[in-house]
């Protein structure tokens, strides 16, 4: 891999067309795992919009009689340091960390959309530039640039939410630098400006629908990889503190007692997992739906 | 466009600029089989080509480093707050008017910016990142006592992850059916796994319960969860990686011509196809290696391992910048060299290189 050079401009667009599989002609009602990551994806929604639908109980009522009790009928999830019902407070968190996944993932994109169209449609030296920042940012592995931001403001859900979008930023700006030079160079942008459209007519119709529609497909999965990234800091003790019914600071409570109380981590977290998961598997059906699109 | 999970990897197809393959002698012959063996041997040309090649990187990487420091020093600058009372313990500290004036002498806060600036790239040169607020020792002494045992945790979990992806690969990568679909659907789920989840999990089970392995970090052996933690995410990542340039190169016509030699399937697939499938995955374990000390952040909180993760943690929570500076910069260093090496192991894997990059010229 060399280090600086460039990403070629052809790598979105020289994979050709896959033929459709038997897979995507399929409808995803007739995917028993679509159907079953639509589900899940739908309930943490659900959770999100209308916790009191799921959950009766109070995330935040304290029971010291109770405290870390293992999963049981009453509490199916177990409860907490201080009897907290460990699966309400799951429930309860949804909003919140889907807030934070969501937000984001929109400021990864806005600022991976300046960066991008930028490098794609400024010309040569904009691009040298655009291409040279993606890859100062993709010295800052991971979470890195997320922590030195939290380092530099200071720790609250606001940085967090911001320090992820950021850390997320590189990934996108180069798909959306690609997939402009890709979309620049197509027969019909040639043929829009043969046919006489202005300019501002081209970028707004043309380049901007055709550049987002393969873009939603790496959405799907970035707001999956967002939602992790925040739990990850908030594991970690940073974002949302304890004892707001948040994931990620569920998480970061938990890791104290690991050892006498194993579901206080394990629930939120396969909660993450398996919403993650879901997401993926609707990303690549998806994927799979536009490829063979493309190809008929 | 394929699309993978596991952070926001570079798209595998867009490594650097490997030249494209000369259709007809790429992927026509079986790599053993093209190269009569003189050529091989890289003329003086060919040496010329690529020792201009590996100047040109090791100068993109000092300027990628230099862009680093920059950031990480600016952003240092930006700060809300006087720094001078952030080491004194905060403003409800309420230090005399004397020490905070004696502290910004002593770290030089009361220059102008741009002479800090050169103050702090001449440093860097050095290898003076500065002093920890809170440690109050050089921020390269913390660094040099805690690397080793993340670069040990790191290195382990590369090799475990590129053990998991070739196992993978080979058992199941272009099988139709069942064998191929379980296949894929492990290295899916693998690559979701969140380190923080996965850490914990096998904590409790291995640890707690079966009482196999140490809970806290205690020699070799309790090196096993944490790098299997580590190991695992990537592994399914770079096995997906793999297995879509193993199916594309399995359609390659060399199969065809290998197995009319007589070739086995074994034989085709081990020798052959996994020679080009792996080159993506290689490509990517220099950013694999960085996504990895990230990783290595939150195992090292899991594990209670020593390791620049938990300093990092530490010195973030503090807002001990200095610290977090160097551990950043120390951290894209080894980043940038891991893609140098990673880019040596390319030209190693791929014969066609070394005659291209001598014709390229």
């Amino acid at each position: 891999m060399t280090l600086l050079a460039p990403a070629p401009d052809t790598a979105l667009a020289a994979e050709a067309p896959r033929p459709p599989s038997r897979a995507a002609r399929r409808g995803p009602l007739r995917r028993p795992g679509v159907l079953l990551a639509g589900g899940v994806v739908g309930l943490v929604v659900l959770a999100a919009l209308a916790p009191g639908l799921l959950a009766h109980q109070d995330p935040l009522e304290i029971d010291l009689a109770a405290s870390f009790d293992a999963p049981s009928l009453q509490h199916p999830f177990g409860t907490d340091q201080s009897g907290r019902d460990v699966y309400s407070r799951v429930v309860h968190g949804a909003g919140q960390s889907l807030t934070i996944g969501l937000g984001a993932t929109a400021i990864g994109l806005l600022g991976a959309l300046a960066l991008g169209l930028t490098g794609g449609l400024g010309g040569r030296f904009a691009d040298v530039a655009v291409t040279r920042v993606i890859e100062v940012l993709y010295a800052f592995p991971g979470i890195l640039l997320a922590l030195i931001l939290i380092a530099v403001y200071g720790n609250s859900a606001l940085t967090q939410m911001v320090a992820v979008g950021v850390a997320s930023m590189p990934g996108y700006a180069r798909m959306v630098r690609g997939q402009v030079l890709s979309v620049k160079g197509s027969l019909y942008v040639e043929a829009a400006r043969s046919l006489g459209h202005s300019p501002l007519r081209i970028l707004l119709r043309t380049i901007l629908p055709n550049t987002f529609r393969p873009l939603t497909v790496l959405i799907t999965l970035g707001i999956g990889q967002a939602i992790v990234w925040a739990a990850a800091l908030g594991f970690l003790g940073m974002g949302v503190q304890p004892p707001t019914a948040e994931w990620g600071a569920m998480l970061n409570a938990g890791r104290n007692y690991i050892q006498q109380a194993w579901w206080m981590d394990f629930f939120p977290g396969i909660t993450i997992v398996l919403f993650t998961l879901s997401l993926t598997v609707i990303g690549r059906h998806l994927q799979r739906a536009t490829d063979s699109g493309a190809a008929r | 466009m394929t699309v993978k999970t596991l952070d926001s990897a570079p798209d595998p197809t867009a490594v650097g600029a490997v030249p494209a393959a000369t259709p007809g002698t790429a992927h026509g012959a079986a790599p053993e089989v093209i190269p009569p063996s003189g050529s091989l041997q890289p003329s003086p040309a060919r040496w010329r080509a690529l020792a201009r090649r590996a100047a040109a990187q090791l100068g993109s990487a000092i300027l990628l480093l230099w862009a680093v420091a920059t950031i990480v020093f600016f952003l240092q600058h930006m700060v809300p707050g006087d720094p001078a009372l952030a080491i004194l313990g905060g403003a409800s500290a309420n230090p005399p008017q004397e020490t905070v004036q004696a502290v910004r002498e002593q770290y030089g806060f009361d220059q102008p910016i741009l002479v800090q600036y050169v103050a702090f790239l001449g440093g860097l040169l050095h290898l003076d990142i500065g002093e920890s607020y809170t440690m109050k020792e050089s921020v390269l002494a913390v660094i040099g006592e805690q690397i080793v045992p993340t670069l040990q945790l790191t290195a382990t979990a590369l090799l475990i992850a590129w053990g998991i992806a070739l196992a993978l690969t080979l058992a199941s990568a272009g099988r139709s059916g069942l064998v191929g679909r379980i296949g894929s659907a492990i290295e899916v789920v693998f690559a979701a796994l969140p380190h923080f989840w996965l850490g914990v999990v096998l904590l409790v089970v291995f640890a707690v319960v079966l009482q196999w392995l140490p809970v806290v970090d205690g020699g070799p052996l309790g090196l096993i969860l944490p790098s299997l933690t580590l190991g695992i995410p990537l592994g399914g990542f770079l096995a997906q990686v793999t297995r879509d340039e193993f199916d594309a190169a399995l359609r390659e016509p060399f199969v065809l011509s290998a197995r009319s030699r007589g070739a086995t399937l074994h034989d085709v697939r081990w020798r052959h196809v996994l020679r080009h499938a792996a080159l993506p995955g290689i490509a990517l374990s220099g950013w694999g290696l960085g996504s990895l000390i990230s990783g290595a952040v939150v195992v090292e909180v899991i594990f209670s391992r020593q390791g620049i993760g938990q300093v990092l943690v530490s010195a973030v929570t503090a807002q001990d910048l200095p610290l977090v500076v160097g551990v950043t910069f120390v951290v894209a260093l080894v980043y940038v060299v891991a893609n140098l090496l990673t880019d040596l192991a390319y030209v190693a894997v791929d014969p066609r290189l070394r005659t291209s990059i001598g014709r390229a010229s």
